[in-house]
């Protein structure tokens, strides 16, 4: 077992992820009603806070006109912030879920690195991405590779432009507001917050990044894979 | 040099100072300082009474930019305060003794204010070679620097240089210039950053110490709250526009002529936590933004190193290449894209060669 050199709790938890229902799209599996829910509200949260980061970035045209008549930066920045909200308060609630609802949902925040059979399965995945063997008709709640994606590109991600974020925000706030009594602490590792600009920033890449992949992923996995129902 | 059982007070009325402008004095400072116009009172009762505060005030790699922004600022008095309100002992720069004489003042102030006095820092200490790109007295400035702040009460940072390290520390630093908060760790350090900091934040900063007799309060980064607890953005003038998303497009658009935001210009307003906006330059006249040009973002840790002054989104090296967050952002997103492009076109001609093969299995005659 690889698992010898483990607390009792998480030995337990591990068994109840390999012993978990394992069919899809029923409300026990990785499809249940809570996290498809978060995953929508989450999209769309992303879709707003990527448009708007961008434009807060660049910054839009010149509007025309007198300034009191305009608030447009004003919109595009509220916009942002609310979504950040939206999203932050989501991802809370889905690490309270992670925690109460089934094994399945603790998968994106839990990866199970030190084990040499998940690294088996993810070569496996490759191989079957990269077209080398016949792949497999059924899954074993999500797969190996896309757990792997979905860790570091996402949970780690969204971790890191949600504290980047609120103390950016904060900045705004005023120093005496929560937010920068919370996250200020972003600016001991990065006193110029320039670079705290910069690298939220980026953020929104890798977001985007993952965005097209996951697409990519779910479709391909609903039409083209063998074993998908013939359209 | 005078003695530091002066008061202020009968050192500004000896120099031809009138009461009136001590009051004015006193009221200003105490609004700069955000208290209430009672305080002008306690400030010039202190001013009167309390003796001044010997201040040694040393000068390592650095420009002497802070000397000049103080003593060229409009209001008179404010020089004047800032040079007359402490016991300056020492200062390389300005003082009239030199050589011996003036080293002989340096270990007098150190064995007879012991714990007492106040070391002003500009500039900052190479390390590199033993600290032998700036020598002072004889000696590398590091080592004075050490003495000096070993018996201390209090020491003070002026600008950029002191704080973050400035020009000198910027990539790749062959001196190995480092704030002076690398080298001194056992004193309080109040930073005041800014190349050079405001005139009317120094002297705020010295009025406050010698009045309440303590530090004022410090941020997160060393920094007295009550200058720099803002960002030149949360009081700028233009902010207006910055909300009604009215930017100045080119230097010379009908837009910078309208005075519109200079975000896209590359204004480091919104970044940079200074009193410019506020209390503004030589006197209240101007300050950059106002003069049509965005913020540097001059008082930030190595506002150098972040790539043009002009561009909102700043260079990121740690890539090997000057690219911009949107730049590589869009180069890997751009890859993936052919890459998910790619592994479709391959996935759909499996399928069909796939689907021809079952067609064809099916189709055989048994």
């Amino acid at each position: 077992m690889f698992v010898r050199g483990l607390p009792n709790r998480a030995r337990k938890l591990l068994a109840a992820v390999d012993a978990a229902p394992t069919e899809r799209c029923i409300g026990g599996g990785i499809a249940c009603a809570p996290v498809r829910l978060w995953h929508w509200v989450n999209a769309a949260a992303i879709l707003i806070l990527s448009l708007t980061g961008y434009l807060i970035g660049t910054a839009t045209p010149a509007m025309s006109g007198e300034a009191t008549d305009n608030f447009l930066f004003g919109y595009i920045r509220f916009a942002h912030l609310s979504a950040g909200y939206v999203l932050s308060i989501g991802f809370l609630l889905r690490i309270y879920w992670a925690l109460k609802g089934n094994a399945h949902a603790m998968q994106i925040f839990w990866v199970p690195l030190w084990r040499s059979c998940f690294w088996r399965e993810v070569y496996q995945e490759i191989r079957s991405y990269a077209f080398l063997t016949v792949e497999p008709e059924r899954r074993v709640g999500r797969n190996r590779l896309a757990q792997l994606a979905m860790f570091f590109m996402f949970t780690q991600t969204i971790t890191f432009m949600v504290v980047t974020g609120f103390a950016l925000y904060g900045q705004g706030a005023g120093t005496d507001s929560w937010q920068y009594k919370l996250f200020s602490w972003v600016f001991s590792i990065w006193p110029n917050s320039q670079d705290v600009h910069t690298w939220h920033h980026l953020g929104l890449w890798v977001i985007v990044t993952f965005a097209l992949v996951h697409i990519y992923a779910v479709i391909r996995e609903d039409t083209c894979r063998p074993g998908a129902s013939d359209l | 040099m005078g003695g530091a059982t002066e008061t202020f007070y009968s050192v500004i009325r000896r120099q031809g100072i009138t009461r009136r402008s001590f009051h004015k004095f006193c009221s200003l400072t105490a609004a700069s300082l955000g208290l209430s116009p009672l305080a002008a009172v306690s400030i010039a009762n202190a001013l009167e009474t309390k003796p001044r505060v010997p201040v040694i005030w040393l000068h390592g790699l650095e420009c002497t930019c802070c000397s000049e922004s103080f003593i060229r600022s409009a209001h008179p008095l404010i020089k004047d305060a800032l040079l007359s309100m402490i016991s300056l002992d020492y200062d390389d720069t300005i003082m009239a003794a030199a050589g011996h004489q003036a080293e002989a003042i340096l270990e007098e102030t150190r064995a007879k204010y012991k714990g007492r006095y106040v070391l002003a820092v500009e500039g900052n200490p190479p390390l590199n070679e033993g600290g032998m790109f700036c020598i002072d007295g004889g000696k590398p400035f590091v080592e004075k620097l050490r003495s000096m702040a070993e018996e201390s009460v209090a020491v003070i940072a002026w600008g950029t240089c002191a704080s973050w390290g400035c020009v000198q520390a910027a990539k790749p630093n062959p001196t190995g210039a480092v704030p002076i908060d690398k080298v001194i760790t056992n004193k309080p350090i109040i930073k005041v950053p800014g190349c050079p900091p405001i005139a009317e934040v120094m002297s705020g900063l010295v009025t406050f110490m010698t009045t309440f007799g303590k530090l004022p309060e410090l941020d997160r980064h060393g920094r007295p709250s009550m200058f720099y607890s803002e960002r030149i953005h949360d009081k700028c003038y233009r902010r207006s526009h910055f909300d009604a998303g009215q930017f100045v497009e080119k230097w010379d658009d009908k837009y910078a002529r309208k005075g519109y935001c200079l975000y896209k210009m590359g204004c480091k307003g919104p970044t940079t936590y200074n009193a410019c906006s506020a209390i503004r330059w030589n006197g209240g006249i101007s300050f950059p933004i106002q003069s049509g040009h965005g913020c540097f973002g001059c008082s930030e840790d190595g506002f150098w190193d972040k790539g043009s002054f002009y561009d909102r989104l700043t260079a990121i090296k740690q890539f090997g290449i000057e690219a911009n967050a949107d730049q590589i952002g869009m180069a890997a997103a751009g890859a993936v894209g052919l890459t998910v492009a790619a592994h479709a076109a391959v996935t759909a001609a499996k399928r069909l060669t796939h689907n021809r093969d079952r067609a064809a299995h099916k189709s055989k005659p048994s």
